[in-house]
């Protein structure tokens, strides 16, 4: 019996979102009286043994150059046979990008009931029921697993990374690895940036800057606050900005802890990518902005005068 | 070329989630339901435009679903499916719905199976992966660009803070999202035929569900915005600090 923690990484880094998926894990194998193990696939910078730090005893290493590129299939072949042969109970992903291709897999090859979108730790008293999120960040679900083996993927943001003291131990397992079916031809990703996915905080601009020139002020702010940048649909629509960056309902959905819009008004289908942020700011000079309603915090004024004295007052904080 | 899509009841975009039976059933009453936004644009829209490009494609769509589906199946008919299935239940459980667009797909040797990246009632982005599997394909998540030159398709998918391009011999399965495709409004022409164009309706193959809804809960009400004048923006640092210690 064991919680095993799936550890997805990126050009040899362990994402962040793995590892709040380790601490997830490493505290459900807590309540179940069990041990958390993570597994990493292909070759990675990390020094493993770090990860015990996240709570978890072993890693399990399976490194071989079909695994530099992902490929849903192979992975869930590897991570089945590990899971079997380590006796794991539980299986934890995060409900990143590779986390949504993998985790469906793995749950029919292993006949493993699956949770996707989990927002907080299981109730193991009766059963065991996992709180997710439904209709677009709206509304819970609470989904009880009836199989023995069981497979979550916790939405990003949604549980705190600990670090406590500790060491991994890290095994390096032998699995036969078959030939996938997908070629990866290419991998283009813009170099320096915070991915919306894993930022703790995101300032996001939308119509009201009136054009792309007038994009230093998102783009200032969130340099000053570590932040990810961000817009709503119609500013990717106009190519303003990249598609990537477009968040709501057609676009990414994210949680960050601190959600900061500029000239958005907060149409529904936006606030359904957005609504799952612990703190929202809103900045618009319309005070009769839909957004507001869904707001922590707001200022009704012109950005262009307003934003540049938070990044003034923020350079001073932070010093 | 031979596509299935697989096709969702949602309510509307725009609709107010309310909860009945003890908090355990989605409270219908007055809500509008429209076909998924990501099966409709992307993943239908993407089909229609392939047949476009060549006249021998078939389109057919699978729903599982019960009858309440049935308007929402003839608007894809009306955009331009062929033919539709229905399989009658009213589950909710992923693996469940997935075995039944697989058995569908067994009987009839589909060269591509599209799906929606999710859907936006139960979010689970599940559909896709499962149905790949129980029929050993290969599966692309998360698509956002599709083409095609004989039986080998160029997929690009969306990863952290970029994107992916990959390579894959039919057939396959894709889960389609923004990019893919542009939404459409069907025609008169569209939803005349539509309406003789054949729905068959079977009862689902026995499966076992994985899980199952317990009960559903709404997030806590927000406080209310806390406004700060325009002219001391410093104030919303300080707030944002010391009272909400978000950096």
């Amino acid at each position: 019996m064991s919680v095993l923690i799936f550890l997805d990484q990126t050009d040899g880094h362990i994402k962040k979102n793995s590892f709040e998926a380790a601490c997830y894990g490493a505290k459900i194998a807590e309540m179940l009286g069990t041990t958390a193990e993570g597994i990493v696939l292909g070759s990675v910078k990390n020094d493993l043994t770090e990860l015990g730090k996240y709570g978890l005893k072993k890693i399990r290493s399976v490194k071989n150059a079909t695994l530099e590129n992902f490929d849903d299939e192979v992975f869930t072949h590897v991570i089945a046979e590990t899971a079997k042969s380590t006796g794991a109970t539980v299986i934890v992903f995060s409900n990143n990008f590779n986390g949504k291709a993998i985790a469906p897999r793995l749950s029919v090859k292993l006949k493993a009931g699956l949770v996707s979108g989990a927002v907080a730790l299981p109730e193991v008293a009766n059963g065991f029921v996992v709180k997710k999120n439904v209709f677009s960040g709206k509304a819970f679900a609470n989904v009880s697993i009836k199989t023995e083996l069981k497979i979550i993927s916790l939405n990003p943001n949604a549980y705190k990374v600990v670090e406590a003291e500790g060491k991994a131990e890290v095994e390096d397992l032998n699995i036969e690895i078959p030939q996938g079916r997908v070629k990866v031809l290419s991998v283009d990703k813009v170099e320096g940036e915070v991915p919306l996915s894993e930022a703790e905080i995101v300032v996001s601009g939308g119509r009201g800057l009136k054009g792309p020139e007038n994009w230093a002020i998102v783009t200032d702010l969130a340099k000053a606050l570590g932040a990810a940048t961000a817009c709503s649909r119609p500013v990717s629509d106009s190519d303003w900005r990249p598609h990537h960056e477009h968040v709501g309902q057609t676009g990414l959905a994210i949680a960050p802890n601190l959600y900061i819009a500029i000239g958005i008004s907060g149409a529904i289908q936006h606030l359904a990518g957005v609504n799952r942020s612990k703190t929202i700011v809103v900045i618009n000079k319309d005070p009769e902005a839909p957004f507001f309603k869904a707001a922590d915090y707001g200022i009704v004024g012109d950005a262009f005068e307003v934003v540049p004295k938070i990044i003034e007052a923020v350079k001073k904080l932070k010093g | 070329m031979k596509i299935l899509v697989c096709i969702s009841k949602t309510p509307d975009t725009t609709a107010k989630i309310a909860f009945t039976d003890n908090n355990t059933k989605f409270a219908e009453a007055g809500v509008q339901f429209i076909l998924n936004p990501y099966d409709e644009w992307y993943a239908l829209v993407r089909a229609i435009e392939l047949k476009e490009a060549d006249a021998s494609t078939v389109i057919h769509l699978i729903n599982v679903g019960t009858a309440d589906a049935d308007p929402i199946i003839r608007k894809a008919l009306a955009l331009g499916g062929d033919e539709a299935f229905r399989v009658n239940t009213d589950s909710r459980d992923s693996f469940y719905i997935a075995s039944q667009i697989a058995e569908i797909a067994r009987q009839n040797n589909y060269d591509l199976i599209f799906t929606g990246k999710e859907t936006i009632d139960y979010n689970g982005s599940s559909i896709g992966g499962m149905v790949a599997e129980l029929l050993s394909m290969p599966y692309i998540s998360l698509a956002t660009k599709f083409s095609l030159s004989g039986t080998s398709a160029t997929v690009i998918r969306e990863i952290e803070g970029g994107e992916e391009t990959d390579e894959v011999t039919l057939p396959a399965v894709v889960s389609c999202q923004k990019g893919m495709a542009e939404q459409r409004i069907p025609n008169m022409r569209g939803i005349m035929s539509a309406r003789t164009k054949p729905l068959k309706v079977s009862e689902p193959a026995p499966v076992d569900e994985l899980t199952s809804i317990e009960s559903f809960e709404l997030p806590p009400s927000k406080k209310g915005v806390k406004l700060v004048p325009a002219d001391q923006p410093e104030e919303l640092v300080r707030l944002l600090h010391e009272e909400a210690k978000v950096f």
